[in-house]
């Protein structure tokens, strides 16, 4: 008796191991080959398509007036002049680390802004529907006032690039508490994570998706609401920005300049993006197993 | 080992692992306020195995919520040393952490000290045949392996009584089978208290010591049948069948009163 038991037990064990094995996905890694030819292939190709259009514009003399399109050798002699001059990176960096240390205010406001609005049901009634509403405002508007408040200075810049980024930070988070599953909570309960353990160690881990997907939002909003605030305000003492270029390109009538500083304005914003906040997500999405691999 | 030991002395001196007294419970509804739990009177032995069984409506999930410590009944009282651990149908696992995370949460919110953590969700996972599984995202576990991290992460709070609201309802029925090996074999080894929640009969003679059927709106209990078959059991053996058809018959009666007014 006392055998066969033990053989009973030692037999559900085996087929359980067995059973796991089928039932459990063999992930292998994806070749590098395969990544080159379905992610880095295309956009490389997309962008190559639309230089030749580009240049067959001006080789076959469809557009004829350099004041209006100029060449891509143009304004690749732009781009090699402001390098050589040492100025390219200049023109970078003075508006990269005013987006992101206004990007930086804005996450330290927006954050705990969030939590008080989901988590406070008088602030969220008050100021809910405000600080959603305050999203589909163009930021530029906040330019012309900031101006007045505070003058043409650094302060004007980042107090735009706050008024932008800080709902749609404080909206992710509250947009992200409020898809907690319910389920997580009464878990949660059970295991005695209740009050500020509970949001601790189950509701902000549980809404770090749509959180990231806010930060996301608000650095595009950052960066859209400083490049309007550098275009609509540009002065000499504020140093020279992307921003700044583009005005300037505009007032000298250089094209060749203009589209230089679009093509920065454009190159940053997707930098950023790629570099930190798309790996960021991806990472979170994919350790959860929300992302499906394609 | 030790405190094992001093654990089971402990329960000897107490009856009961949970006592259900009187208890009733009621919601307001739309038409009114309306009676879910009444009156129920019900104790778990510790170490006992017991199945709530009754069709939709019986607040048998509800009962398990009171007694979880969830919500408060309506009237009544509700005993049980300390908070019960509870098993959902979903595994309601956290994808944010691994497997073994999962487990030393638990252990973490208990107060086991975080030296000591690692080993235990490793005994634990070892416990329902999962190790090597430390590091394994939720995701990449099946539904049958989620159910047995679950369970481990139940019995790391080191609670006397597992409470357990239809946690296989959802699972193939190869991996129920195995399953149900698997709780009665832990249960045996743990000397755990079990109140099992479910409305699959043969499941609940399969496991149980006792099966106790409660009546829909609103749930009494309506009758209670001892298990005296021998563990290890079948779903398919011939004295599990012959009680389940027994009992079927009964809770059908239930049934067939509601359709009677």
């Amino acid at each position: 008796m006392a055998s066969t038991e033990t053989k009973t037990a030692t037999d559900a064990g085996s087929v359980e191991a067995g059973l796991d094995a089928l039932e459990t996905a063999v992930a292998g890694r994806t070749p590098f080959r395969q990544t080159f030819v379905r992610k880095i292939l295309p956009p490389i190709v997309a962008t190559v398509v639309v230089l030749v259009i580009w240049q067959a514009l001006i080789s076959l003399r469809i557009v004829d007036d350099p004041t209006k399109l100029p060449s891509p050798s143009d304004v690749g002699g732009e781009f090699k002049r402001a390098w050589l001059e040492g100025k390219l990176l200049g023109y970078i960096w003075t508006s990269v680390s005013r987006g992101l240390l206004g990007f930086l205010f804005a996450l330290a406001i927006g954050t705990p802004l969030g939590l008080l609005v989901a988590r406070v049901r008088f602030v969220r009634a008050a100021i809910g529907p405000v600080l959603s509403g305050l999203q589909s405002l163009p930021s530029v508007a906040w330019v012309p006032p900031a101006v007045i408040w505070l003058g043409l200075d650094n302060q004007m810049m980042y107090a735009v690039i706050l008024l932008g980024a800080v709902p749609s930070i404080a909206n992710g988070l509250v947009s992200g508490i409020d898809q907690v599953p319910p389920l997580f909570l009464r878990a949660g309960r059970t295991m005695g994570a209740t009050g500020l353990k509970g949001a601790w160690h189950i509701v902000l881990p549980a809404a770090l998706p749509g959180y990231l997907a806010g930060l996301k939002q608000g650095w595009a909003f950052s960066w859209r609401s400083l490049m309007a605030a550098e275009i609509i305000a540009s002065s000499p003492d504020l140093g020279l920005g992307l921003g700044a270029l583009l005005e300037n390109g505009r007032n000298t009538s250089s094209m060749s300049m203009v589209f230089e500083a679009i093509f920065l304005i454009l190159f940053v914003g997707i930098a950023i993006d790629l570099l930190i906040f798309s790996p960021l997500e991806r990472w979170v999405l994919r350790s959860r197993g929300l992302l499906v691999k394609s | 080992m030790a405190t094992a030991l001093a654990k089971a002395e402990e329960a000897e001196t107490v009856e009961y692992a949970a006592r259900i007294e009187q208890v009733s419970k009621s919601f307001a509804g739309p038409a009114g306020r309306q009676l879910v739990l009444d009156d129920i009177t019900l104790d778990v032995a510790p170490g006992e195995f017991v199945t709530l069984l009754g069709a939709s409506g019986c607040g048998k999930s509800t009962l398990l919520n009171l007694v979880a410590g969830l919500d408060r009944p309506t009237a009544g009282s509700i005993a049980t040393h300390g908070r019960p651990a509870l098993m959902f149908q979903e595994h309601a696992l956290f994808p944010w952490l691994t497997a073994g995370k999962n487990i030393e949460l638990a252990l973490r919110l208990r107060g086991v000290p975080k030296s000591e953590r690692r080993g235990r969700a490793e005994q634990l996972l070892e416990l329902v045949r999962l190790q090597g599984s430390y590091g394994k995202r939720v995701h990449e576990l099946s539904g049958g392996m989620r159910q047995r991290v679950a369970l481990a992460r139940a019995l790391a709070q080191d609670s006397q009584l597992l409470l357990m609201d239809e946690p296989f309802a959802a699972l193939d029925a190869i991996t129920r089978d195995l399953l149900h090996d698997e709780l009665t074999r832990i249960w045996a080894e743990t000397g755990l208290s079990v109140l099992f929640v479910t409305h699959n009969v043969r499941e609940a003679v399969r496991l149980a010591q006792r099966v106790v059927l409660l009546s829909s709106r609103p749930g009494r209990v309506a009758r209670e049948w001892r298990v005296d078959i021998p563990q290890p059991r079948r779903i398919e053996d011939a004295p599990v069948a012959e009680l389940s058809l027994e009992i079927t018959e009964v809770l059908r009666g239930e049934i067939r009163r509601h359709g009677q007014h």
